[in-house]
């Protein structure tokens, strides 16, 4: 780096180390010691990796500049002052819904306990609230899964971590649908940043199915991470929908912990945002474990969207099965970058990755990079990647019979998506996606008949 | 019905058709054979107006129209249809609600109402028995998983939906075995009326056992070498396209 470089550097990190001390000193006196360590250890690591740039392989075509470049501030309104209508576009019956405003939690939007579907002995609070009443069940985890010795965002993030949803669902216990929903504006004209930080503990046996819903309006950037941890043989199915604003940077971090038997299931639904970045690691750290990490992604007009993706095959007879589909238009740009490691001794690895990408304009751009690092000799990986256009024979096909050629494009474009789309369990994230493609694509109305 | 005259195509840069003539009269049903690269398929994909084929001479009337001014939609919603070669696979959307758009489309531009869902299948239900159709296929997505001759009998199924006037058969009878060429030529038959016409395209005399066509015109290097009658096809099954190959380089009147 250039001494200029340098100077700009620092400048950048000068204002969050500055809101760092302001951070700490307004935290409660009551916060475990843990946490408070965690913190200075997450703003060192910060202070020293710096803001990535594009000479960096993991962010070789994802360029933060407007990040670094830009001034957010933490946003200091009361989240309970917002409405309970501006919540309804996002809203869904679930046994438990938590409502962040600017990463704060608002106990008035949130509904916890009491409905009929809320397991007993389950937790599902605030990360702060959890932090005051049940530290023992957060510090075994927090800050151990998503590691951010080379992750300069989640050092971000560790440094400023203190409010995000915590649930632990305890062993055996079925969680039913819990909905937690971010949202996220500028205020006062004046863009905010958030860095919700979420954990979730499933344990031996138990059933966790969480939808995290990402969503705002204006200028801002949010920066979460989520860590997730299977417990032996638990069913986890975890949903991320990304609607964030046009303006919006968001810059994700989904860490998540498979134990021995266990079934953690992802699923990456990204839509909005101008600068979208998530990284999915995944660490298969027992036996038998079958993960699932799936995604789609549509963007247009100047969207960027980079998803990274990491498995860690730690231990023998795991599957991973990735799939990530993506649909371009305009000037959009998308990174895709799978990494499968299979350590030594993972024997009977059975791991496929596969992302595809269509091209709708000839404008946008699409990178796609499967990696295998495999030190294991008995395994079965595959890996691949496409970026191509529409089959135009498929166009004609459906033209042929009286469809025309915008609604044939459309349609072919849900075909495409459809399997990740099929794949969605939770039928109202399901059904608002399905609503969205309606809306995104030219003649929906047609496909909406045809579907 | 249909009038092609002196169509000349070319994919490619390379001239496929080099001259046909061709009248097709209401509830006529026209044979059309050739051997190999003869130009057969090129024939039906330019009269459904795939943009890969570009005519470079002649014109093709349908119902006193132009037909090669219209976008392959409106020509499906004047009333051609080609059955496909090869069907195409599109997996997430639904076999019969796709065909209910198509049917909708059609419709609309022909000044009816669109159908209500409960009229809708009942027609369905009706036009399945044709083909022996399975109820399965239809709630599955189009062609997606169905054998070869599943995906042959869905073209027709698709055909005896939308009512077309003018039926073009691509081949129909490639990759089909004897029982499933002769329920394929049983919903074609069905469907035979006087104000119907088509255009069985093939390689072999054996789907005209079943589907008995009016007038047979064979094929050869982009232009007709010879048409008759019916009997030209078993003619042509015994001595085979190389009795007419060697004709193509003197073209006897279409």
């Amino acid at each position: 780096m250039s001494v200029t470089e340098i100077q700009n550097a620092s400048a950048a990190l000068a204002p969050y180390i500055a809101d760092f001390e302001r951070f700490q000193g307004g935290r409660p006196a009551s916060e475990p010691a843990f946490v408070q360590a965690l913190r200075r250890a997450g703003m060192d690591r910060f202070s020293a990796l710096g803001f990535p740039n594009t000479r960096q392989e993991e962010w070789r075509l994802t360029n933060v500049a407007p990040i670094v470049q830009g001034s957010f501030h933490r946003a200091m309104s009361d989240p309970n002052a917002v409405a309970p209508e501006q919540i309804a576009a996002y809203d869904f019956p679930a046994a438990a819904r938590l409502v962040f405003v600017d990463g704060r939690y608002s106990a008035r939007l949130s509904s916890i306990a009491g409905t009929p579907a809320f397991p007993a002995g389950m937790v599902v609070t605030s990360l702060a609230a959890a932090l005051a009443a049940t530290p023992g069940l957060v510090e075994p985890w927090l800050g151990q899964l998503a590691g951010f010795e080379q992750q300069p965002f989640v050092a971000l993030n560790t440094a400023f971590l203190g409010d995000g949803a915590f649930i632990h669902v305890p062993r055996g216990v079925a969680s039913g649908l819990i909905h937690l929903l971010f949202l996220s504006s500028s205020e006062d004209g004046r863009a905010t940043v958030s860095y919700p930080r979420n954990l979730f503990v499933a344990g031996e046996n138990s059933q966790l199915t969480v939808v995290e819903t990402y969503a705002g309006t204006g200028a801002y950037f949010n920066c979460p991470v989520t860590e997730l941890v299977a417990g032996p043989n638990a069913v986890v199915d975890h949903y991320k929908v990304q609607r964030e604003s046009r303006e919006a940077f968001h810059i994700a971090t989904f860490q998540v912990q498979g134990e021995r038997n266990s079934v953690p299931r992802s699923h990456s639904i990204s839509l909005g945002g101008g600068l979208v970045r998530n990284d999915v690691n995944a660490v298969l750290a027992g036996e038998g474990i079958d993960c699932i990490l799936n995604g789609l992604y549509l963007v247009d007009g100047r969207q960027h969207v980079d998803n990274h993706m990491r498995v860690e095959h730690a231990k023998p007879h795991c599957a991973s099965h990735e799939l990530y589909k993506g649909v371009l238009d305009g000037k959009a740009r998308a990174v895709f970058n799978g990494l499968i490691h299979v350590h030594k001794g993972a024997q009977k690895t059975d791991a496929k990755q596969s992302n595809r990408n269509l091209l709708l304009s000839r404008d946008a751009i699409a990178n796609s990079n499967p990696q295998l690092e495999i030190y294991a000799d008995d395994v079965k990986c595959t890996h691949g990647s496409t970026v191509g256009q529409l089959d135009e024979d498929a166009v004609f096909y459906l033209r042929s019979r009286g469809i025309g050629q915008e609604a044939a494009r459309s349609l072919l474009t849900w075909a495409f998506a459809s399997d990740i789309v099929e794949r969605i369990q939770v039928e109202p994230v399901r059904k608002d996606l399905e609503e969205f493609l309606f809306a995104r694509l030219p003649k929906g109305e047609v496909v909406r008949q045809a579907v | 019905m249909l009038e092609i005259k002196n169509l000349h195509a070319a994919v490619e840069g390379t001239e496929i058709l080099k001259g046909i003539d061709l009248t097709v009269r209401d509830g006529e049903v026209h044979a059309v054979m050739g051997p190999n690269g003869s130009g057969k398929s090129t024939l039906a994909r330019v009269l459904a107006g795939q943009e890969a084929y570009v005519v470079t001479q002649g014109q093709v009337l349908f119902n006193g129209q132009d037909l090669l001014e219209m976008d392959p939609e409106e020509r499906a919603r004047e009333g051609v249809f080609m059955a496909f070669q090869y069907p195409v696979e599109i997996p997430g959307v639904s076999n019969t609600y796709f065909l209910k758009a198509a049917l909708n489309a059609v419709r609309k531009h022909r000044g009816l109402l669109e159908m209500d869902a409960l009229e809708f299948l009942t027609m369905v239900r009706q036009k399945m028995k044709l083909v022996q159709m399975e109820e399965t296929l239809l709630n599955r997505p189009v062609n997606e998983g169905f054998s070869g001759g599943e995906k042959k009998r869905n073209e027709i199924f698709h055909m005896a939906v939308l009512e077309p006037s003018l039926c073009i058969l691509d081949e129909t009878d490639s990759g089909l075995d004897i029982d499933a060429l002769r329920i394929v030529a049983d919903g074609v038959n069905a469907l035979r009326s006087k104000d119907r016409s088509f255009l069985v395209i093939t390689h072999y005399q054996r789907l005209l056992n079943y589907i008995v066509p009016d007038y047979v015109h064979v094929l050869v290097d982009g232009r007709f070498v010879r048409s008759g009658g019916k009997e030209l096809a078993l003619e042509l099954e015994e001595k085979g396209y190389s009795w007419l190959e060697n004709l193509a380089a003197a073209p006897v009147g279409a």
